[in-house]
């Protein structure tokens, strides 16, 4: 209990503003909103999972928007070349875990400082990608959306897949020396490495899975819509990183859970909806998301400092 | 005779429940090279933060100038012309030496233009003044050590300073820099400024200094002009203590050679022409100062660090370590000095802590199963006493001496064939000192070579089987079992003299030293005086023992 209280304090947090919407607002509770929620949230959840992995390593990653967006548009070329579905999926994963071992070899092979290297990999791949497409969509055959099922099947499939490897990844992340090794090497490289273990490679890997999981966001996210836009995935690190920092993944690298940014997650994109059944000007929206990012960091900082003394 | 510049009157200082100062009286005057003497862990750091208004006393007056000055803080004790000069000067690298001087002795607010002019030229007067050929437009990245030390002192002079502490200064010095320095102190001296000298080379101060404070545990043990003593008698004089502790006894006979370095080296880290040997069942205690290149030595054996020169032969083969990752294939574990940043990570639990070295061992497919991670964790707690509310705890919630044992857990989930251990108890209670004894008693019973580094002079002597000591990055002597600490410290300052007789006793008896042997030394030593005659009082003993 005292263990994942920061976790469960989350949890709560969206809790009480289920509540509050469900007495103040229960238009709020209507399938086929929810529904188109959380379908639009999945890629993003994908995204983050592999964020929050490289913020336990101690590294961040801002480039994944712009790894999504170049994932987003492969996959859009191959699908209008009519390549089978079950071919653009691992396609489009592979071509992620390309951009993301760049990004590793550059930060473990080289020692640069991620923040630099992903934000000069994020600028490089975006422009690249404009002047490639000069601006323009990628239109999908009509066979590609919704994997070619229903649109309600559609997004059931994208719903479950996104969950079933949130919790595949989060028992993960518990079970497998390898997840334990991220963290070891968040806390303390220096000691991880007098253990054996090897920080380069680990946070190597880490980079990999988060360009992978970009790739199949991206599958995830174009199949949604019947074109590709090459601007897609703007801002989706912040996204990414606001979640992984809200849900108590200390940016400091070592500590946190998974399960708290996919509170966090849920959180912030529920403050959208939340402000329209609430009749509340939807500008606030970005106000708001920021004003639980803050709160979150503080309630760390508070909570380190105690520690401390 | 000069009224003093400095006068401190029983002082007393602790940390927690130990005490690091007790009625400590020091005194220094104008015109003075003060040497302060004493092992590691004496209370010379202590000491020289009080004065320098890094910590404040819990006991005893600071007179400065014959006036009493209470609530030394740092600003205060500047503005008193105290200067410390530390073994790594605190200079910024990216700055001129101009500019370094003039950050520390100008008081011009923020907005106020920069005279630069004027800020060269005091630079230039006084490094001309410590006789330095330094440039003040030099950038303090490209100055060497000994320069820094320099411009350390021309910002000591500058700010008027009338004591001077200096740290070790010369602890990384070449003899000709030395020279330079040792010039510079004289002149200081024949200022009037008063030196406080820290130096664990004894010809230094006898080259150099006009008074010796000797200290060890906490205490003042002498204060005496340097002509009046020689270097066996000062050394007796830092080492001379109780050995309270009683360690478990040596029963265990050594078998094979485990370890065996051959004019081991590293060109990096200043270790060279180490050769050792460990066999399994033997605690080999590696004595030395601090900076003698115990830890550099171990860091090599680990791949922390890489050997350049000469063999690391285990089990009978030569092998290359490249990385700790190889150390540990090979068997080698390393129980490092720092548990709080290499030993344990405080973020995780007891159980991630102690299956990190051997994930690949006890789970294959790289899946942990909690059960078996649990069951081994709860069995090294059992075994090695570890006090917690249980295995998911994390390690920062533990005691210093618990911490440590889930260092040593670690390794000994390893099951390694050496184990190396770096200051195995610093900082760890008396209680789980002893504790962490038997049980590294016990591994070397069970068969295990140990190389155990220690700054804590009763513990090499009680727990070793064989004691090597280092001096300035190669072993200087291997003493038996029954040394006495006169021996290791010579040893260890590079005194030799002592070292032979001791070692022709070994050869005639290889025997374990007894609690009682100790105590007879121990009392033997702990007189103040210098009287020589306990000498050949102790090593009669010694010979006679059955």
């Amino acid at each position: 209990m005292k263990r994942h209280f920061r976790e469960l304090s989350i949890f709560a947090a969206l809790g009480a503003l289920l509540l509050a919407l469900a007495i103040a607002a229960p238009g709020f509770y209507q399938l086929q909103p929810i529904i188109s929620l959380l379908t639009r949230e999945a890629p993003s959840l994908v995204v983050a999972l592999g964020v929050a992995f490289i913020i336990i390593s101690r590294q961040i990653d801002i480039s994944v928007g712009s790894q999504f967006a170049i994932c987003s548009v492969c996959a859009g070329i191959l699908a209008t070349k009519q390549w089978p579905i079950a071919l653009i999926i691992p396609a489009s994963v592979l071509s992620g875990a390309l951009l993301g071992s760049i990004n590793g070899l550059l930060i473990a092979g080289l020692k640069l400082p991620s923040i630099v290297v992903t934000l000069a990999t994020m600028v490089t791949w975006r422009e690249g990608l404009r002047w490639q497409r000069e601006g323009q969509f990628v239109n999908l055959p009509d066979s590609f959306q919704w994997f070619g099922l229903s649109q309600s099947a559609g997004q059931l499939t994208i719903m479950i897949s996104a969950f079933a490897l949130f919790l595949l990844t989060a028992l993960a992340s518990k079970r497998l020396a390898a997840a334990r090794y991220v963290y070891a090497v968040g806390s303390n490289s220096e000691a991880a490495r007098l253990a054996g273990i090897r920080p380069g490679i680990i946070t190597f890997l880490a980079f990999v899975f988060t360009g992978a999981l970009c790739g199949l966001s991206a599958i995830l996210n174009i199949v949604q819509s019947p074109q590709v836009d090459p601007k897609s995935g703007t801002g989706l690190e912040l996204k990414a990183i606001a979640a992984v920092v809200v849900g108590g993944i200390a940016i400091s690298g070592g500590r946190g859970n998974l399960w708290g940014m996919f509170a966090g997650l849920l959180l912030l994109a529920c403050i959208s909806p939340a402000l329209v059944h609430l009749h509340i000007e939807p500008y606030w929206e970005r106000a708001i998301q920021g004003a639980i990012i803050l709160v979150a960091v503080m309630a760390d900082g508070f909570h380190t400092r105690k520690a401390r003394d | 005779m000069a009224s003093p510049l400095l006068q401190l009157t029983q002082v007393t200082k602790s940390f927690g429940a130990v005490r690091a100062l007790s009625g400590v009286s020091f005194e220094l005057l104008p015109g003075e090279v003060h040497a302060l003497l004493g092992e590691n862990g004496a209370g010379k750091s202590t000491l020289i933060k009080i004065i320098t208004g890094a910590h404040q006393p819990d006991s005893g007056n600071i007179r400065i100038g014959g006036k009493e000055v209470r609530h030394l803080t740092p600003t205060a004790a500047h503005r008193h012309g105290i200067a410390c000069i530390y073994q790594q000067p605190a200079l910024f690298p990216d700055l001129s030496v101009a500019e370094n001087i003039g950050l520390r002795l100008e008081t011009t607010g923020a907005l106020r233009p920069v005279a630069w002019n004027e800020r060269r030229q005091r630079a230039d007067h006084l490094l001309k003044r410590i006789g330095a050929a330094i440039s003040s437009e030099a950038e303090v990245r490209s100055l060497s050590m000994p320069e820094q030390q320099l411009v350390e002192i021309a910002c000591a002079l500058g700010a008027g300073a009338r004591i001077v502490i200096m740290d070790e200064p010369t602890a990384s010095l070449t003899q000709k820099e030395q020279h330079l320095l040792f010039a510079v102190v004289r002149e200081l001296r024949a200022n009037g400024v008063g030196i406080i000298y820290i130096s664990h080379r004894l010809e230094e101060i006898f080259a150099l200094a006009d008074r010796v404070t000797v200290l060890r545990d906490g205490q003042s043990v002498a204060v005496t002009k340097l002509d009046n003593i020689n270097e066996t008698a000062l050394i007796k004089l830092m080492v001379g203590r109780d050995v309270t502790q009683i360690y478990p006894p040596a029963d265990s006979l050594p078998k094979e050679t485990v370890l065996a370095l051959r004019k081991l080296g590293s060109a990096s880290n200043g270790v060279h022409d180490v050769s050792l040997d460990v066999r399994a069942g033997e605690i080999v205690g590696l004595a030395g100062l601090v900076g003698a290149g115990r830890t550099e030595l171990a860091e090599i054996i680990f791949g922390i660090t890489h050997g350049d020169s000469g063999d690391i032969i285990i089990n009978g083969k030569t092998i290359s370590i490249r990385s700790p990752r190889d150390a540990i294939a090979h068997g080698i574990a390393y129980v490092p000095e720092d548990r709080r940043r290499h030993g344990v990570i405080l973020e995780m639990s007891i159980a991630a802590n102690t299956t990190m070295a051997i994930h690949p061992k006890i789970f294959p497919s790289t899946h942990l199963r909690p059960s078996a991670e649990k069951n081994l964790t709860n069995d090294y707690i059992k075994n090695l006493d570890i006090r917690t509310y249980g295995c998911d705890a994390p390690a920062a919630s533990l005691s210093g001496g618990n911490q440590q044992k889930v260092a040593l857990a670690r390794w000994l989930a390893t099951n390694p064939k050496l184990l190396i251990l770096d200051e195995p108890t610093q900082g760890v209670d008396i209680g789980a000192k002893s504790e962490i004894h038997k049980i590294i008693r016990r591994l070397a019973k069970e068969g295990m070579a140990v190389l155990m580094i220690s700054s804590d002079l009763p513990e090499i002597l009680g727990m070793s089987d064989r004691i090597a000591v280092m001096r300035e990055g190669t072993i200087t002597a291997i003493l038996p079992a029954h040394s006495n600490s006169h021996d290791v410290m010579s040893a260890a300052l590079g005194q030799a003299t002592s070292t032979k007789r001791s070692q022709k006793t070994s050869d005639d008896e290889g025997r374990a030293p007894t609690v009682d042997q100790y105590d007879r030394e121990a009392v033997a030593e702990h007189g103040r005086g210098l009287g020589s005659s306990d000498t050949p009082e102790n090593s009669n003993q010694k010979k006679s023992a059955p």
